[in-house]
């Protein structure tokens, strides 16, 4: 026969259980930016250019080659880091050179960054360089972005129209 | 730890102690999740659109059917945290998990990880914006590893680069994917552990039960607004059970993170081993006394030993075989054996499964040395264990006291070998309580050799009146002395028959 204190003893641990369940699962709040702020995410895949220049075979030299390696221009396998800059408001928030991806280098780059800034509106510059062939920068880009509270700014390279994207 | 489990007994009663079955419990709550998942399942759409709408659907138009069981769903879920962490505090502070124990330990942890997994591809599932916080921090986190080319978080840039597909494969991941290593992480998990107890007692499944639905109707799990990756949440309400080591991720840099999951993981799974604990030694089985009955292999809780083909002369046809890396010395096949009985002439007393440290010969030594020194009008022979209430301040000139590693190591015919000596007039049988053996059955199987359940039984000679179980625990220390007082009392004024004080004459031979 159950009595009455393990009814109430039963009652308060199953109250503290249901209590401390319902409260930590979805409490205390968590705040995961400031309320006054805004986010600039910088990410791209683009594949840079080769890391060297290709060089066209002389018929003499195909001659040399195996029938199926008889390429009349060969380009070296390494590609070139991109070097990527972000200014906002003149002043450099982002500056970075990224590997290709590959044991070899081969690959495409990539990269994914996020950046908290204070709300408002700014003017934001973007460079890019693709090649360690040439200097300054092969693509840039520059606009005004006005960046409420909470709002998330996507920075990405549209590589098929060889220009950035700003969401 | 036996406050804990004291204070609890007091609100609970021992049968329905919740601490005795934490790892039972844990796995009603899975099933409370797995019931209530299906049906949520059911009504759940796998699409960006729809996974959030049909949640918020089942919220607030079938709040009393599909939106209980979403919060059972979430509740049961987060209470299993609860139960897993309590077990394996108590079987930390237990200290059972070393020795060969080690192993349920060690294969716990991936089951802990496994269901922390389980739990967060479950929250991706809303998509609402904590889903889309916790996606994003989580494969923020995975792109630290080297196994993706193109960073996983890049798949949550802009709405545009979500579709349908990913819902359905994070609803297979999450209903299908996961739960199969989770049951066999568990079947893996209790591999070494014969007659695990799966299913707590009715009466707490329908008290837990009952718990989560109050929990359900008070306080309705519910979505936060549907996720838009064009802004950022600035504050989720996170379930802290699962999703704890997100915020972590927003100020510590991934590779502290991942270096403190698997810092806390090692350090788990290798804590068994610091330090090493000394066991002795493993039980020894002398083939001459086997008979081959397989009490020894039916009784053993660890699954510690075998019966083998016998490839000697004996006329029977098995013989036992100890796996020394299962066993944990608890002494209970020695005591299950039918060789082991104290009637016997042999000296030395060998029987066909023993402990070398604590033999059944020394049993015998000790019992008849403890007999021989009582000298009180009422004398009683006290049989316990080392692991539960303190028998040593019992010990004098009335009350011989015997301990054990395990009460189970006790061949119930020692009831009858102490009583039909002459020397004493009660037996009193203490030890681990029921559900919460050290040794987990032990206990049990005693008090079925005694109650003639079990074999090598205890033979219906024996007048039960003498013999008194009393189960305690440390917390139970000044109950168990009343309890010897009164067991005393009674058994200075019962008058056993005459046909009984006859018998106690004579010892009989089994050899």
């Amino acid at each position: 026969m159950i009595k009455a204190t393990q009814i109430i003893g039963q009652s308060v641990f199953y109250g503290l259980f249901i209590a401390a369940t319902g409260y930590l699962s979805a409490s205390p709040a968590y705040q995961v930016i400031e309320p006054d702020m805004a986010l600039v995410k910088i990410s791209m895949a683009h594949t840079s250019k080769p890391a060297g220049k290709c060089i066209t075979q002389t018929p003499e030299q195909l001659e040399k080659l195996p029938p199926n390696m008889r390429l009349p221009v060969v380009c070296p396998r390494e590609r070139s880091p991109l070097y990527l800059e972000v200014e906002l408001d003149g002043k450099m928030i982002y500056q970075e050179s990224i590997l290709p991806a590959g044991i070899n280098h081969d690959s495409a780059c990539y990269n994914y960054h996020k950046i908290k800034v204070p709300a408002g509106s700014y003017n934001l510059k973007t460079r890019m360089r693709d090649s360690i062939l040439t200097e300054g920068f092969d693509y840039t880009a520059e606009r005004n972005v006005e960046l409420a509270a909470s709002d998330i700014l996507v920075i990405d390279f549209d590589s098929k129209h060889q220009e950035f994207i700003f969401e | 730890m036996s406050t804990i489990e004291g204070w609890f007994g007091r609100a609970f009663g021992k049968e329905l102690n919740p601490m005795y079955y934490l790892g039972a419990l844990t796995v009603y709550l899975f099933y409370i999740v797995l019931v209530s998942g299906i049906y949520v399942f059911v009504l759940y759409e796998s699409s960006i659109f729809g996974a959030w709408s049909s949640l918020e659907y089942m919220s607030n138009e079938l709040r009393w059917s599909a939106g209980i069981m979403r919060s059972l769903h979430r509740y049961a879920s987060d209470a299993a945290i609860i139960t897993i962490f309590a077990h394996m505090f108590r079987e930390f502070m237990r200290d059972r998990f070393r020795g060969v124990r080690w192993y349920s330990w060690f294969t716990g942890i991936p089951v802990l990880w496994m269901t922390a997994l389980l739990g967060i591809s479950g929250y991706w599932l809303v998509w609402d914006t904590m889903a889309q916080y916790i996606a994003i921090a989580s494969s923020e986190m995975m792109d630290w590893l080297p196994i993706f080319t193109e960073p996983m978080a890049r798949n949550f840039l802009t709405s545009e680069d979500m579709n349908d597909r990913f819902f359905t494969l994070i609803a297979f991941i999450h209903v299908i994917g996961i739960p199969i290593f989770l049951v066999f992480g568990v079947w893996i998990h209790l591999f070494r552990i014969s007659r695990s107890t799966i299913n707590p007692p009715r009466g707490l499944a329908i008290g837990t039960l009952l718990a989560l639905v109050v929990l359900s109707i008070v306080y309705p799990a519910v979505s936060h607004e549907q996720a838009n990756l064009d802004t950022i949440p600035a504050s989720v309400n996170l379930d802290w059970f699962y999703l704890n080591i997100f915020p972590l991720a927003d100020s510590w840099s991934m590779g502290a993170i991942w270096a403190l999951v698997w810092g806390v993981s090692v350090f788990l799974m290798i804590l068994p081993w610091f330090p090493i604990k000394k066991q002795p030694p493993v039980a020894v089985v002398f083939p001459e006394e086997c008979n081959g009955c397989g009490q020894c292999e039916d009784d053993c809780p660890y699954s510690a030993i075998e019966m083998v083909k016998r490839e000697d002369d004996s006329p029977y046809d098995e013989v036992a075989v100890v796996q020394a890396d299962h066993c944990v010395s608890c002494g209970i096949c020695a005591g299950s054996c039918p060789s082991s009985t104290p009637f016997r002439k042999m000296d030395p007393l060998v029987t066909g499964i023993d402990m070398p440290d604590d033999s059944i010969h020394a049993l015998r030594n000790d019992t008849n040395t403890v007999l021989e020194n009582l000298s009180e009008d009422t004398r009683m022979i006290v049989y316990g264990c080392a692991h539960a209430a303190n028998l040593d301040q019992y010990n004098n000139s009335g009350t011989a006291v015997i301990t054990l590693p395990c009460t189970g190591m006790l061949p119930a015919s020692f009831i009858d070998y102490s009583l039909r000596r002459g020397n004493v007039d009660g037996v009193f049988i203490t030890g681990c309580v029921d559900n919460n053996c050290h040794f987990r059955h032990g206990n049990n199987w005693l008090d079925e050799r005694i109650d003639h359940e079990r074999k090598p039984a205890l033979r219906s000679r024996v007048d039960r009146n003498r013999v008194h179980i009393f189960r305690a625990e440390t917390s139970d220390q000044k109950k168990l002395g009343g309890a010897l007082d009164e067991f005393r009392s009674y058994l200075e004024g019962y008058k056993p028959d005459t046909v009984e004080k006859e018998e106690t004459k004579e010892v009989e031979n089994h050899d």
